[in-house]
């Protein structure tokens, strides 16, 4: 499966009923030097576009959302210890929590890679 | 300004764009918010080695005439009257309410007074300023010279290969000098700890001067956001932020801006908008209730502007007016404002970040020590 995407700058890898989000490059760029991160707690359970997660550069914070409804089953505890994997690498390494969910209406409905680079262009 | 009045450029617009900057609407203008290099990186440089900022935006004006300096001691509870020529001073103009309507830099150069005002104050300051003593002396705007501050320990190496002479200088002094056919005036100060320099030179000559200065080994682009994480480590207010039309140079415990000759019992005691309430804050005399307090968080949490402030036992105190993680300190920091009870250095606070209470310590600023050149 491939990466999809928000329009608030998340990016979410689904891998069978689980699926990895974190923050796009566009987002970490235009935030800069990430500084501090704020992960749900495992365990608990978020609706479609609530706030998840907290990130915070020198200079801004953001909150996260969340891509799809569905209960947390990891955080990345190496991102709170090294904040700047949301910058260095932030589809990879710096992946922010991953999320069990059922509606997979929910999913189809995000942008794909073409159409959220056309999105983060003109935003 | 209003809102939607249409962006100014500095001189140095061109130059930004080249160099790959973010640009932001600030204080009416297009500023580089930061570059390529990143606000971190940006501010570790300034710190180790030498940091070149537009701040063209800010307001340079001059007063002329022999009264000028009697002229402007009326608008501020600082001594201008006896600041030697060739020294730079500190000064906040004041509401009748003894509430400030900016903070600024003066330098007596001898034949007229030279002042730098905030960018987004300019235009009321420079009103304010005529109004209450355009009889007694000139007030002349300068918006044909740009602004560039050179920030960083290795500043002085840098701009005395450029300008020979710089370097004599100490903090808080200024000095005309010439490059290449442009006159500049130069002042040892600035806005981030460091030793460093603020540079006027004439709008004509800005970028050229900027290219070379940008050239020297020591020297790179630094953005507004930067700036902001520099000069609150260095415990400098923000205007806007952590001084106001609300706040009273004594409740922001800018106290050593206020010689003693201005002071209850001083020589020149008193006769400044607002100094009843001003100096009867400084003597005692009238209560004051909050202070401008640093505070360093015990978390690794960053805590921003408007976070309320609690007590122990989870009052309302105050609240935070600028804080972020310091690059420099390692730690979040932050300014704000708290009742006199939580003021002492030592008291614990909790700063109230989206529900969660994150303790911080009232400490001592600067957050990271000034390194000004005394001599």
């Amino acid at each position: 499966m491939s990466l999809k995407y928000t329009e608030e700058h998340e990016w979410i890898l689904v891998n069978g009923d689980v699926a990895t989000v974190g923050i796009t490059h566009h987002a970490q760029d235009a935030l800069g030097d990430v500084v501090f991160v704020e992960l749900p707690e495992v365990g608990s359970s978020f609706a479609q576009k609530d706030v998840a997660g907290v990130v915070e550069s020198v200079k801004a914070a953001a909150d996260v959302y969340m891509p799809i409804s569905g209960e947390i089953t990891e955080v990345n505890e190496a991102l709170r210890d090294d904040p700047s994997l949301a910058n260095t690498d932030p589809l990879g390494a710096g992946w922010f929590f991953k999320v069990k969910f059922s509606d997979t209406s929910q999913v189809d409905a995000l942008l794909d890679e073409t159409a959220y680079t056309a999105f983060a262009a003109s935003h | 300004m209003s809102d939607n009045a249409p962006l100014l450029n500095t001189p140095l617009n061109e130059l930004h764009l080249e160099l790959g900057a973010r640009m932001v609407p600030f204080a009416g203008y297009s500023m580089p918010v930061q570059y390529p290099m990143g606000l971190m990186a940006e501010h570790h440089h300034t710190r180790s080695e030498a940091g070149l900022f537009d701040v063209s935006h800010m307001g340079q004006l001059r007063l002329v005439g022999p009264g000028a300096a009697a002229a402007f001691e009326s608008l501020m509870p600082v001594d201008v009257i006896d600041l030697p020529v060739g020294k730079q001073r500190y000064g906040l103009l004041l509401t009748d309410e003894g509430t400030i309507i900016d903070d600024l830099m003066f330098v007596n150069r001898g034949t007229d007074i030279f002042v730098v005002v905030n960018g987004a104050c300019k235009v009321n300051d420079i009103a304010h300023i005529q109004a209450h003593i355009g009889s007694q002396c000139q007030v002349i705007p300068m918006p044909e010279r740009s602004l560039l501050a050179l920030q960083g320990p290795k500043a002085v190496d840098a701009l005395s290969r450029m300008v020979p002479g710089v370097e004599k200088g100490v903090f808080m002094t200024g000095a005309s000098f010439a490059w290449q056919g442009a006159d500049l005036f130069i002042t040892r100060s600035g806005y981030t700890g460091e030793d460093g320099f603020e540079i006027s030179v004439h709008n004509d000559h800005a970028d050229h001067f900027a290219r070379a200065l940008l050239s020297q080994a020591e020297v790179k682009p630094i953005g507004l956001g930067a700036r902001n994480s520099l000069r609150l480590e260095a415990g400098l207010c923000l205007y806007g932020n952590d001084i106001d039309t609300s706040t009273t140079p004594i409740e922001a415990g800018l106290n050593w801006a206020i010689q003693k000759v201005r002071r209850t019992g001083g020589a020149r005691a008193g006769g400044f908008s607002g100094a009843d309430i001003v100096l009867g804050q400084l003597d005692g005399t009238r209560a004051l209730t909050r202070k401008r307090v640093g505070l360093i968080a015990q978390e690794r949490v960053p805590v921003r502007e408007h976070v309320e402030l609690q007590n122990m036992q989870g009052a309302k105190i105050g609240e935070v007016s600028s804080g972020l993680l310091g690059p420099t300190a390692n730690v979040p920091v932050a300014m704000g404002y708290v009742d006199v009870a939580s003021a002492g250095l030592g008291t614990v606070v909790n700063a109230m970040v989206r529900g969660k209470a994150v303790p911080m310590t009232v400490s001592a600023m600067p957050f990271v020590p000034n390194r000004y050149y005394r001599g």
